[in-house]
């Protein structure tokens, strides 16, 4: 695909958003991409579960997952001859990586040996160089985003969270709003424009009738939400639903988008192929899925990267559960990618290859696999892309 | 019914009010009623009287508002009285200031308010090995909730004081105070065992030293466990050397990036810092050479034996091995460098005047710093009596906990509310809520981080919340039933004598257009007079 000829196409859009007074310009043909944070540290190895390696099973007696089982469509999914994905993301992300629409980054992480949360993600978010003292205000969505303001003169950013996340922080104001419970909104349209009218030719003026436009458009939404929903018969909830209206507002409107989602502390108990974590990877693939569906063909266009500050131990503790470790595993989901691929260097699994003796090696950094694709999904020039990831040279693992 | 009734019969006669053709400026319809001494007499110059003032300016209820979480008729009242000058004096010597017996009996009631961190830091120790030695099941489960229940519980507790006392203290600034000082020795309460102890950090560490000088504070917080444990200092040794806590002492709470220190500093600093750290067990046993070096006050220990005594320079200044008096001297010589003293002026100003506070200012307020050996009281009052200030008013984006603080002490005026639960969750929604921040850097203080669209759309809805309200302030804090205390009456004597008057046409214009009291609650709450100050 020809991806300046997208730009253009995206700054046309400008000129007509302009004229028909929409909150945001439609981003127009230009990719997509979403970032989504699995804050706590998910225990990547019973995501992509190594089944080749004996270790494996020697290492998590109670909470290893089965090796995949060709007779069965409930057992882990075999993606080649030494990992396999599990069961609980089977029927979702494993149908993508089946279609080449998924791909997994093992051994991908940071060289922050904290072992910290609050550390490592931080410096995720931060994307700076690990020498040197952190600007807490610039994180790498922030200036991708200040980038892409530049090329093509449209703001179309968002974090679908409460907060600006650091990921975002920068010098061009990037929206928040969380889509987890979007009630009615709060003023009708009456409300709305006294509001608005209050602010005329304040500095916050866009801010204000922005926001109140934002809330009503998400509201929108929702009521094709309730109809749908009648329908069908279809209830859907939690974060399927909130990745569901994530992915109608990128397909009209926004270019980079944001996520978090928490709960992947799994120090106790975590289970195996069901259980908590199951669970939890359960609902984040539905979501996934879901979202990629109210994408429509705009899917096509788009990447979506699932990370987390870091992987935990390869060995179960003394609680079924797992303590924090250091390589993870990042996916990489899109219409269009290159997938149906274990992407990056990779190392055997065994004792030997353990870092410290303890977890999962990093051997593809973050900044990296990221800034590579960042470059050749939007064309980006060397300079543009060591203004994201200062000090990093990007790898092209050929994905996007 | 009735409510609604009599709510109905107040917001007609104001709109009758707002509707009057002719008035004189400053007193008129309700004002002119409820004010009669204040439009007897002539203006008195706006500041710098020492007299009581009978007529108040537009400046006089700016100035007030930066000096409080926002203007009540108490506030109000004591400035008349007081003049400007002495009502400062008095706000930062506010020994002698109570809170209102309700206030006081809430806080009195709260488990946090006895509690002593050695003993809390120990009793949590004991339950976690008691919950690590128990069998995998519910059972442990459930005793790791019921602990961790226990820790959310204390650390709301430490909230829900902050909260009442920032509402209703008559010693606004000390309150803004410790919000801007705990900002700035910020920790985060879900790190460690830190929802245990922020009550005592923000009573011991920093309560005492508000006004006091800037480096007994800096002592006071190194010495907390709660930034000992925040910040990784407790885990720094000689031969295990951690950098956190050192690194963000120079960064974030003396000079400042570009403070003039370097990385070398930094690494001199932690190994000044190594053996400063917790002990709620025995003390260790150390060679008698070491006994004397041993510092213990209560969870807070310097252990010789984890100490670096090798010679260090810190900033070109040699630190000569002698234990924890390396640490009080270092300390002592970094805050005394006028790098410090730029620093927390600035920030200072940032807080309390401008977001680009005027250079001129940052510099007289370093002077005061410097020329008083960092005396906090001092600065303030520099600051506070500087032309720059009033030339500010107006342009100050309230950050969150200005916003819901000011609106409840406005709508609500002195009338005590029992639940500050739905203030905390407005806190959270606006994303600041108290020992909430995870980063060590404290929340940002301008407006850029704070107006954006969604955070503009999310304050109108609580500007509605507070305006209709609904907001569950006066149900009980333990969930029984709710209350049936009805909206607020913003359009009250405080309105007229402070925000009326300045009210720009459009936002007049948009209270003229409110169908119902509820309604112009919500646009006076949400216009820009009531968001700036």
């Amino acid at each position: 695909m020809n991806r300046r000829r997208m730009l253009k196409l995206g700054g046309a859009a400008l000129v007509s958003a302009g004229i028909s007074g929409r909150l945001y310009a439609a981003p127009g043909a230009g990719p997509r991409f979403l970032l989504v944070f699995l804050r706590g540290g998910y225990d990547s190895t019973n995501l992509l579960i190594p089944y080749s390696s004996s270790f494996y099973y020697e290492a998590r007696p109670t909470i290893g997952i089965a090796r995949p089982d060709p007779s069965s469509n409930s057992s882990a999914l075999a993606l080649d001859g030494d990992w396999a994905l599990a069961p609980a993301v089977r029927d979702t992300i494993g149908a993508m990586y089946t279609q080449r629409q998924a791909a997994f980054v093992p051994f991908a992480g940071t060289d922050d040996l904290s072992r910290s949360h609050f550390e490592t993600q931080d410096s995720i978010e931060l994307g700076q160089p690990a020498a040197g003292t952190r600007n807490y205000r610039s994180g790498f969505l922030g200036r991708l985003s200040e980038i892409l303001v530049g090329s093509s003169g449209i703001n179309s950013s968002i974090a679908f969270t409460d907060a600006l996340p650091l990921a975002f922080e920068g010098s061009a104001t990037v929206p928040n709003l969380s889509l987890k419970n979007v009630g009615k909104p709060p003023f009708d349209e009456r409300q709305a424009r006294i509001l608005s009218d209050m602010y005329a030719g304040h500095r916050l003026e866009a801010a204000v009738s922005n926001g109140l436009e934002l809330r009503h458009e998400v509201a929108q939404e929702m009521a094709d939400e309730m109809t749908e929903a009648n329908r069908s018969a279809i209830n859907t909830k939690g974060f399927e639903l909130e990745a569901e209206r994530m992915g109608r507002l990128m397909r009209d409107k926004y270019r980079l988008g944001f996520i978090d989602i928490g709960g992947w502390d799994t120090h106790v108990g975590e289970g195996a192929a069901q259980g908590p974590l199951a669970t939890n990877l359960s609902s984040l693939g539905k979501g996934l899925q879901a979202f990629s569906s109210s994408l429509g063909a705009e899917w096509n266009n788009t990447v979506v990267v699932v990370l987390s500050e870091f992987g935990r131990t390869f060995r179960e503790n003394g609680n079924r559960g797992t303590d924090h470790g250091h390589g993870t595993v990042y996916w990489v989901l899109g219409g269009s990618i290159s997938g149906g691929r274990i992407c990056g260097e990779q190392a055997r699994v065994a004792r030997g290859t353990l870092f410290q003796d303890r977890d999962f090696p990093v051997l593809n950094d973050y900044r990296a696999v990221l800034g590579g694709m960042f470059r050749s999904l939007w064309d980006l020039s060397p300079a543009q892309s060591s203004r994201i990831f200062p000090q990093s040279s990007s790898i092209d693992l050929k994905l996007v | 019914m009735y409510r609604r009734d009599a709510s109905t019969v107040i917001f007609a006669r104001l709109r009758a009010v707002r509707l009057s053709a002719v008035r004189p400026a400053a007193c008129t319809g309700l004002s002119a009623v409820l004010l009669l001494a204040g439009c007897t007499t002539h203006p008195d110059a706006p500041h710098a009287a020492s007299t009581p003032l009978r007529t108040l300016h537009r400046e006089d209820m700016l100035w007030l508002e930066r000096t409080s979480f926002g203007l009540d008729t108490d506030s109000v009242a004591d400035y008349r009285r007081l003049g400007r000058e002495k009502f400062l004096d008095r706000q930062l010597h506010p020994a002698q200031m109570t809170l209102p017996a309700p206030i006081a009996a809430q806080i009195a009631a709260l488990q946090i308010t006895p509690a002593d961190p050695m003993q809390s830091i120990a009793a949590i120790n004991a339950q976690n090995k008691v919950i690590n030695a128990m069998p995998g099941g519910s059972d442990k489960e459930q005793a790791r909730k019921v602990l961790n229940d226990q820790g959310n519980k204390l650390a709301y507790e430490a909230i829900r004081r902050d909260l009442l006392r920032a509402v209703y203290s008559p010693a606004q600034l000390q309150e803004q105070m410790i919000w801007f000082w705990l900002n700035h020795f910020s920790v985060f309460q879900y790190k460690a065992n830190l929802r245990w102890l922020i009550g005592d950090y923000e009573e011991r560490a920093i309560r005492p030293h508000v006004f006091g000088h800037f480096r007994d504070l800096v002592m006071a917080t190194l010495q907390h466990p709660a930034m000992l444990q925040f910040l990784d200092n407790n885990q720094n040794a000689a031969g295990h050397i951690n950098e956190n806590y050192a690194r963000e002492l120079l960064e974030l709470h003396t000079l400042g990036v570009g403070g003039g220190y370097s990385q070398q500093d930094v690494q001199e600093l932690a190994r000044v810092l190594t053996g400063v750290g917790i002990n709620v067990g025995d003390a260790p046993h150390l060679k008698p050479e070491l006994q004397r070096l041993y510092v213990r006050s209560g969870a807070f220990e310097f252990n010789p034996a984890r100490h670096d005594f090798g010679a260090k320079t810190i900033l070109g200044h040699p630190i000569r091995g002698q234990g924890f008096g390396e640490v009080e001297d270092a300390v002592k010589m970094i805050v005394s460098q006028p790098a410090c003293a730029r620093f927390i002026a600035r920030e200072l100003a940032i807080y309390f005047v401008a977001d680009n506070p005027p250079p001129a200012l940052v510099e007289r307020v370093a002077q005061t710093f410097m020329r008083t050996d960092g005396d906090i009281a001092a600065v303030l009052h520099t600051l506070f009596m500087s032309p720059e200030l009033d030339g500010s008013f107006g342009g100050k984006f309230k950050d969150p906990m200005r916003f819901v603080v000011s609106a409840v002490r406005f709508a609500y005026d002195g009338k005590p509310i029992s639940n500050t639960h739905p203030m905390l969750n407005w806190l959270n929604g606006l994303g600041e809520a108290p020992y909430g921040r995870q980063t060590p850097d404290g929340y940002p203080m301008t407006e850029l981080s704070w107006a954006s669209a969604g955070q503009m759309s999310r304050r109108f809805e609580i500007a509605r919340a507070i305006g209709a309200g609904n907001a569950a302030l006066f149900d009980p804090e333990d969930g029984g039933a709710a209350s049936t205390a009805g909206f607020p009456q913003l359009a009250n004597r405080l309105y007229f004598e402070a925000l009326e008057p300045s009210l720009a046409a459009r936002t007049k214009t948009a209270l003229d257009r409110a169908n119902s009291q509820q309604e112009w609650n919500t646009f006076l709450l949400s216009s820009p007079e009531f968001n700036y100050e």
